[in-house]
């Protein structure tokens, strides 16, 4: 038995939470986890705030072998130990379950509030709900030592079609020295609005955290209603799911990676990438009625079934895609202009990655081999025949090279899908019960967690983890020594959310 | 000689008052200047946008309006940079108290005459996000909207349509 497991064994396991064991501990254990985490012995998949029964704070853990698992601390006077103090990737979560919540992590090395701007009417409005009486106090970026730096203030209006952000860039003539993001202008307080909504409504929420993620938080919340109520969908939905999935990876993939060689002036593949990827949309359309296939996923199943002319429309798309990609992949790997701007250009260590557990294309880029869709697993992956490429260099360059290799893949996993579709129901009802469930996905961004609790058919309490929360960080590391005119370029190589890490 | 000089210091002028200009003709001249500047300079619009905290869904089909199917550029419709170089603000987003300044100060910075396009049900009326503590919304809460174009998100023709309609 891993350590991990040992040191569970020591709390209170909550009865009703599914599928994964969800276990109240106390500060001592609490802070050996946080030990294990900062030994690399386990990965940190999400740290958020519960006011409810009693003011908490959850973690929720993988380990090594791939076990998951929600560690709770009571925190009855508004204090927990500090993760982030022993285990850096904690610190952007607690200083949002500090402004949130108003608890407070005892030790932590950043105290500054996070994704609270000091505009909103309320202060911790997820917990006290403290009227505000001040408006927004300067905030304070981190010192900058050294000769002859100035600063590049950028955001959160950006200057082409991009979410809201704030960056700011300090560099010694050329040269990044340091990149500070300040974020939070998307913050629309989703968790807020989930408390208390139906089922229904808070689907449609969770299908608009991130909205080229929709599909992918579509099905974690699915899954993590799924597993409260003790249901399975049809298996008919599970794969209709997969096929959903693996269309947003496919649409995402294409247009980033025309959208990443712009951003190193390539235009030729960036207007071919757009007709592929507008392909997928449009077939994604046909069949399913939605271009970004918004709320095709409820829990219990999918609301749309494909017919026949749904499915040809998805094959000769795929069809397309086949004759046309491998042109522009080759395109891609020939054309040395472009080459010279993405090689070598911000790179991201392993040692990083693994860190702070980067998902998705941004840590298999850095050597760091996982996928939700294998582990932990969830249907119909486990009968689906795809490999998930994982690259070293950690550059642009690997980050490209990834999103290709998972086109590929995606496209072979869209044929088998449609090849062994099974016949019968895409819905299963929902059970009255109350419980508490946690759904874990691969989107393309990367996996995304979703944490749930129902109560008569309500949600009580979800919380929303996007990928992005392990990634920005490593985009400020990415940067460091590279030219300001490669941020743009990293940056969209990252591709983080906004919304989605908002809330 | 210096007779004829004298009396034209002391004579009052000949020159007669000019004739009140005919208002037909002016506005057949007018019409004339305006196909012309219109020839030339109009049809065509620079669009600046703000996502005032969308999912960013609505920015994934205004990045379509780019791709080749849709091709807006050949109206005369391109996204610019700066609004400064802007004569359409587009909004999207149920305006999250976080961007309520930020919008409110790239609206400022337009030259007049400008346009305001809420694109999405968010910046309607705050859309599924109504009712939050973060949110205003809708764009119209901070900027004065002059066309609103609705769906979640609304499909790249139906914002080419919208946008053909302000020019």
């Amino acid at each position: 038995m891993s350590p991990l497991a040992d040191l569970l064994l020591n709390g209170k396991a909550v009865a009703a939470h599914r599928p994964w064991p969800r276990v109240v501990v106390t500060a001592d254990v609490w802070q050996k986890i946080a030990q294990e985490l900062a030994a690399s012995h386990a990965t940190l998949l999400g740290l958020w705030g519960d006011g409810d029964p009693v003011p908490a704070v959850h973690m929720a853990i993988t380990s090594q072998a791939g076990e998951i698992a929600v560690a709770t601390i009571e925190c009855l006077n508004g204090r927990f130990p500090s993760v982030g103090a022993v285990h850096p990737p904690a610190i952007r979560l607690e200083r949002t379950i500090s402004s949130l919540y108003g608890f407070e992590p005892v030790g932590a090395p950043d105290l500054r509030p996070w994704l609270d701007l000091g505009f909103w009417d309320v202060q911790q409005p997820l917990g006290a709900r403290k009227a505000r009486s001040v408006g927004p106090a300067a905030y304070t970026f981190l010192p900058v030592e050294g000769e002859s730096l100035h600063q590049i203030a950028v955001g959160p209006v950006h200057a082409g079609i991009i979410e809201p952000g704030h960056f700011r860039i300090t560099a010694g003539g050329e040269t990044v020295a340091r990149l500070e993001q300040r974020l939070g202008y998307a913050h629309k307080g989703i968790e807020s609005l989930m408390a208390g909504a139906t089922i229904e409504r808070a689907a449609q929420l969770a299908g608009r955290t991130s909205g080229d993620s929709t599909v992918a938080y579509g099905l974690a919340f699915a899954q993590a209603v799924e597993a409260a109520l003790k249901i399975t969908p049809p298996p008919r939905a599970q794969y209709l799911r997969a096929l959903l999935a693996e269309l947003e990876r496919l649409a995402n993939h294409l247009g980033d990676i025309g959208a990443i060689c712009n951003d190193a002036s390539f235009a030729l593949m960036h207007a071919h990438c757009g007709i592929l990827r507008e392909r997928v949309l449009r077939a994604a359309d046909s069949a399913f009625g939605h271009r970004l296939l918004m709320n095709r996923i409820v829990p219990g199943g999918v609301v749309a079934d494909l017919d026949a002319d749904g499915a040809a429309g998805i094959r000769a798309a795929l069809q397309d895609i086949r004759e046309r990609f491998p042109r522009l992949v080759e395109l891609y790997d020939n054309t040395a202009s472009l080459q010279d701007r993405t090689v070598g250009t911000g790179i991201v260590t392993a040692h990083l990655a693994r860190q702070f557990g980067a998902g998705g294309y941004v840590g298999r880029a850095s050597a760091r081999n996982f996928d939700a869709r294998k582990t932990p697993g969830y249907a119909p992956y486990d009968q689906l025949d795809f490999t998930v490429p994982v690259l070293t260099a950690g550059d642009v360059d690997a980050r490209v090279w990834v999103r290709i290799r998972e086109v590929e893949q995606s496209l072979g996993l869209i044929i088998q899908i449609l090849g062994r579709l099974p016949e019968g129901p895409i819905t299963t009802p929902l059970a009255e019960i109350t419980g508490e469930g946690l759904g874990f996905t691969e989107g393309f961004r990367g996996d995304v967690m979703v944490w749930v609790r129902l109560d008569s058919m309500r949600v009580e309490r979800c919380h929303l983890r996007d990928p992005s929360w392990f990634q920005w960080p490593l985009l400020e590391a990415a940067i460091e020594g590279n030219i300001v005119a490669d941020f743009p370029l990293c940056n969209k190589s990252f591709n983080c959310s906004y919304s989605g890490h908002d809330l | 000689m210096r007779r004829t000089l004298f009396e034209s210091l002391t004579h009052r002028p000949l020159t007669e008052m000019p004739p009140t200009i005919d208002e037909t003709a002016l506005a057949e001249l007018a019409a004339s200047v305006d196909r012309a500047a219109r020839r030339r300079l109009g049809r065509s619009l620079a669009i600046r946008t703000v996502d005032a905290g969308s999912c960013n869904g609505c920015e994934l089909e205004i990045h379509a309006l780019n791709n080749a199917f849709y091709d807006l550029e050949r109206f005369g419709l391109r996204f610019v940079a700066s609004p400064r170089h802007a004569d359409v603000l587009t909004v999207t987003g149920p305006v999250t108290k976080n961007m309520r300044e930020a919008l409110a100060r790239t609206y400022n910075a337009m030259p007049d005459p400008k346009w305001v396009v809420a694109i999405g049900d968010c910046a309607a009326d705050g859309g599924l996000f109504s009712g939050s503590y973060a949110v205003i919304g809708g764009a119209g809460r901070v900027v004065p909207v002059d066309l609103h174009i609705r769906g979640c998100p609304p499909q790249p023709v139906q914002i080419l349509r919208g946008l053909l309609t302000v020019l």
